[in-house]
């Protein structure tokens, strides 16, 4: 089977390498630990090695060329063996070791579906934790792993302030999704959950390789047929009382969802999460030179038709720059809406601290093939970004299909 | 001359000749402005002389003792004049060292002195520099004295340091007002050269930022000595004469008249921050009078940083030289190891020498820290008593947890040297365990050291 050859991170504080010479050739035999490359790193030139025997195929970077640690530079083939593009199995931990070690190992056996793996994490030299003495100690002393701990020190080494602010409880704390919206409102308005090991390596390999927020899109598309008749029907009703727009149904439907997805209404606080028991969702308003997010305050205990009324108010006061700070802070979750500028679909930015922000486009007429029979439906693309720091692939999904289930059956929020 | 360099530093101390050797190295065009001489108050009226000063009164103290080793010296005369001529000496050559390196490192140097302007921009008489990264300003400080107790430095029977180092005589008796470092070093320098010297601070103890133990001890080694040490005294009055100070000072509730020749103010240091254009440029100083800076050394103003005394306590030349370092490594886009502030040793070149890094006991009773001392005295180390400085000792603090090395007090010979094993202990976060582990050279006053580790431990060897 075909070994990859990857840009290995051959001093601590390498991130990406130049291949300064090719010693070996497209096609040429191999064995392990024979030099097959001059790679200039960071410090110095260092040799990179062959990690299995073979022949040497698919080269990939030219002589010159830098690429980050972790990338695939070329294959170790058995010889006559047919390989094709390099595998995108992740990049074996420690160099100089072929297994996968704890400090890797923990990231992949994350309880995500999403694959954390392909985000490649750079090949940590997992054989050698530096610690100081000091943290060592610390660290065996409160059971907390080294691998997972990220130094501060000098080089990366992990000192005593990195450990002190580790949790020192090993199980990770899980988060079961609440079947119910909190009826009565617990006494604290969130609870603080320290981030356990596994969540705070996926918040630190996440956030440094997609930019400050880690975002991943989830896309749904919606039938708003319901909604638009009960929309309709709620509008008649109202009369001169306001009027209910598709807007503040999908605000009440995503508070709603919250109730049941708590784990979506979160902040992400650096060295913590706060799951929020209340639902407070920032709604986003454009003004003039930019946009704010004026906030509905436990929009899932409010009415439609309060919904309504708020919002037009706070809208309102945000295009006359009347809004106060109380009213533009806070939220737990976001709702951005581009539907009245035609647009199907879009992704929005995350407000931090806040963990999630669904898109919402416009409503249009489709096609759409129900019980054998191709009809027109009013369809809307709601688009969610998560911070994959806070919510993993399948959490957002599961929310994203409570909020479908709501919108499509707008009944639903009245149980 | 050029008048655009990258980096412009004003004033050539140590936090400023150091930073401009550094920020040269980096590669970066780099112009010092200094007034006076290169090397500032450390190179030439302050540590390096006095240093010079105390190893002659060492070899006096040396030579008096000499008999019982075996020598006959016969009878000691000394002579401040000369001692002070080998002390300027010295100061002079490590001036021109600087000089040297200053040409070797090709920074330009400016003699004059340097006003601040907006945008990076110094005026130094009619010339304006421009600095396309950065001016760092490293002024320093100098002697102060203590104007509220009515004694004004008069430079002839009120002197400070500035005049001590310049005297051709020691005085037949001098009153010290201030026993911190300053004023314990001129003690040991002037008892040596024949004066008769009473040492008077205000706090209760001598040495008042080191542990009481270490304060004690050389409270102790003053006395027996014949130097006569006040704590807790208030000068309440003080009459400069023409060849006379009388001093009225209240200790242990009674009031005692001192008359002696020379008063040495060695209490109270000002940093040099007026007359700079600090205002003109937004640099803001702290209520205590220190430049503000954040945790990259940069002031208040965009483009202008600050190192050294100016920066902040402790006004050291070794925290002042390590800033220099660090900013220009800074400018030049590095990511310097950030300066451990709490990991600055401290040192008192007094016989015997005082040296300390990380808390005091009170300290660590203070913060209500769960700690271990460990002690050993230089009594019972076989190079001490070889070479009769038996005087002093080494304490470690530790964490009682982890072993953590939380303060260090030595007492001794060759403490100022000896406490380098603790500061790269401490740097590195190893636990008093590493520090026992490694094998200490027998014999030598550094076991002290490893024995004091293993006393914290509760396993000691030689006592």
């Amino acid at each position: 089977m075909a070994t990859n050859v990857y840009m290995e991170a051959l001093s601590p504080t390498m991130e990406e390498g130049r291949v300064a010479k090719w010693h070996k050739r497209d096609g040429d035999a191999v064995k392990t630990g024979e030099t097959l490359a001059e790679v200039e790193t960071d410090k110095a030139v260092m040799d990179l090695v062959a990690r299995a025997d073979g022949v040497l195929r698919q080269v990939a970077v030219a002589e010159g060329q830098t690429v980050p640690v972790g990338s695939v530079v070329a294959v170790i083939a058995a010889p006559g063996e047919n390989v094709s593009a390099p595998s995108a199995t992740p990049p074996p931990g420690p160099a100089g070791k072929g297994k996968r070690e704890t400090g890797n190992a923990a990231v992949a056996t994350a309880p995500a579906p999403v694959t954390v793996t392909a985000l490649s994490a750079p090949p940590t030299d997992a054989t050698r934790v530096k610690a100081s003495p000091l943290a060592r100690r610390m660290a065996k002393e409160t059971g907390v792993d080294l691998k997972l701990v990220t130094g501060s020190g000098p080089g990366g080494r992990v000192v005593k302030k990195d450990l002190e602010r580790a949790p020192t409880t090993a199980p990770a704390a899980t988060f079961p999704v609440s079947r119910f919206p909190f009826p009565d409102r617990p006494g604290a308005p969130y609870d603080d959950v320290p981030l356990t090991q596994i969540r705070k390596t996926i918040a630190k390999r996440l956030a440094t390789s997609l930019g400050p927020i880690p975002h991943f899109f989830l896309t749904t598309e919606v039938d708003m047929e319901r909604a638009s008749e009960a929309r309709d029907a709620l509008n008649k009703q109202l009369g001169d009382r306001g009027k209910v727009s598709f807007n503040d149904i999908v605000i009440k439907a995503t508070a709603l969802a919250l109730g049941t997805h708590r784990a979506c209404n979160a902040w992400f606080q650096e060295d913590h999460i706060r799951y929020w028991n209340e639902v407070h969702i920032g709604m986003a308003v454009a003004v003039e030179d930019g946009l704010i997010t004026p906030v509905i305050r436990s929009a899932d205990l409010k009415s439609l038709g309060e919904i309504g009324r708020e919002a037009k108010d706070l809208a309102e006061k945000a295009r006359n720059r009347r809004l106060q700070p109380n009213e533009y802070t806070g939220a737990t979750f976001s709702v951005s809406n581009l539907g009245m500028f035609d647009i199907d679909q879009f992704t929005a930015v995350i407000n931090p601290p806040e963990a999630g922000i669904i898109a919402v486009g416009s409503i249009v007429q489709k096609p759409v093939v129900l019980d054998g029979q191709v009809t027109a439906r009013r369809r809307v693309r709601l688009t969610m970004s998560c911070d994959h720091r806070v919510i993993d692939g399948a959490t957002g999904a599961a929310f994203l299909q409570t909020l479908k289930q709501m919108l499509e059956n707008p009944l639903a929020m009245l149980l | 001359m050029a008048s655009q360099f990258d980096v412009i530093i004003l004033g050539g101390g140590p936090a400023g000749y150091v930073a401009a050797i550094r920020s040269a190295q980096l590669g970066m065009s780099t112009a010092v402005i200094e007034k006076d001489k290169l090397g500032g108050v450390c190179v030439n009226i302050g540590c390096i002389p006095t240093k010079a000063l105390l190893h002659s009164a060492y070899i006096a103290r040396l030579l008096r003792e000499a008999k019982e080793f075996g020598i006959e010296a016969g009878a000691v005369k000394t002579d401040y004049g000369v001692a002070m001529q080998r002390s300027r000496k010295v100061s002079d050559q490590n001036s021109k060292g600087v000089e040297f390196l200053m040409k070797k490192n090709k920074v330009t140097v400016v003699k004059g002195s340097g006003v601040l302007l907006p945008g990076r921009k110094v005026k130094v008489g009619g010339d304006s520099y421009e600095a396309k990264r950065a001016v760092i300003i490293a002024t320093g400080s100098r002697v102060k004295g203590l104007p509220q107790i009515g004694l004004e430095i008069n430079k002839t029977t009120v002197i400070s340091s500035d005049e001590a180092l310049f005297l051709e005589k020691a005085p037949a008796s001098l009153a010290i007002i201030g026993a911190g470092a300053v004023g314990m070093e001129f003690a040991d320098i002037f008892h040596a050269f024949g004066t008769k010297v009473t040492l008077i601070e205000a706090l209760p103890r001598i040495l008042p930022l080191e542990d009481p133990e270490a304060s004690d001890a050389l409270a102790k080694s003053y006395k027996k000595r014949g130097i006569d040490v006040i704590p807790a005294a208030k000068v309440k009055k003080g009459t400069a004469g023409k060849d006379k100070v009388t001093l009225e000072v209240e200790a242990n509730g009674a009031t005692q008249k001192l008359e002696v020749a020379t008063v040495l103010m060695a209490a109270g240091r000002a940093v040099n921050t007026e007359n700079i254009g600090l205002a003109e440029c937004g640099v803001q100083v702290t209520e205590r009078g220190f430049i503000k800076v954040d945790a990259g050394l940069q002031t208040t103003a965009p483009g202008y940083y600050a190192i050294g005394d100016v920066a902040g306590p402790p006004m050291l030349a070794h925290k002042g030289m390590r800033e220099g370092v660090t900013v220009t490594e800074l400018l030049a886009g590095k990511k310097p190891h950030a300066i451990r502030y709490d990991n600055v040793p401290s040192v008192t070149y007094c016989h015997p020498e005082v040296a300390s890094i990380g808390l005091t006991e009170d300290q660590c009773k203070e913060r209500k820290l769960d700690y271990v001392a460990g002690r050993f005295p230089f009594s019972a180390n076989g190079r001490a008593r070889g070479t009769g400085e038996t005087e002093g000792f080494v304490k470690i603090l530790r964490d009682k947890t982890y072993g953590e090395i939380l303060g260090a007090h030595i007492v001794g010979g060759h403490a100022s040297e000896i406490i380098h094993e603790l500061a790269v202990a401490r740097e590195n976060e190893y636990t008093v365990e590493e520090v026992e582990l490694a094998i200490h050279a027998h014999p030598t006053m550094s076991e002290a050291v490893a024995q004091a580790a293993l006393d914290s431990l509760g396993r000691v060897v030689d006592m």
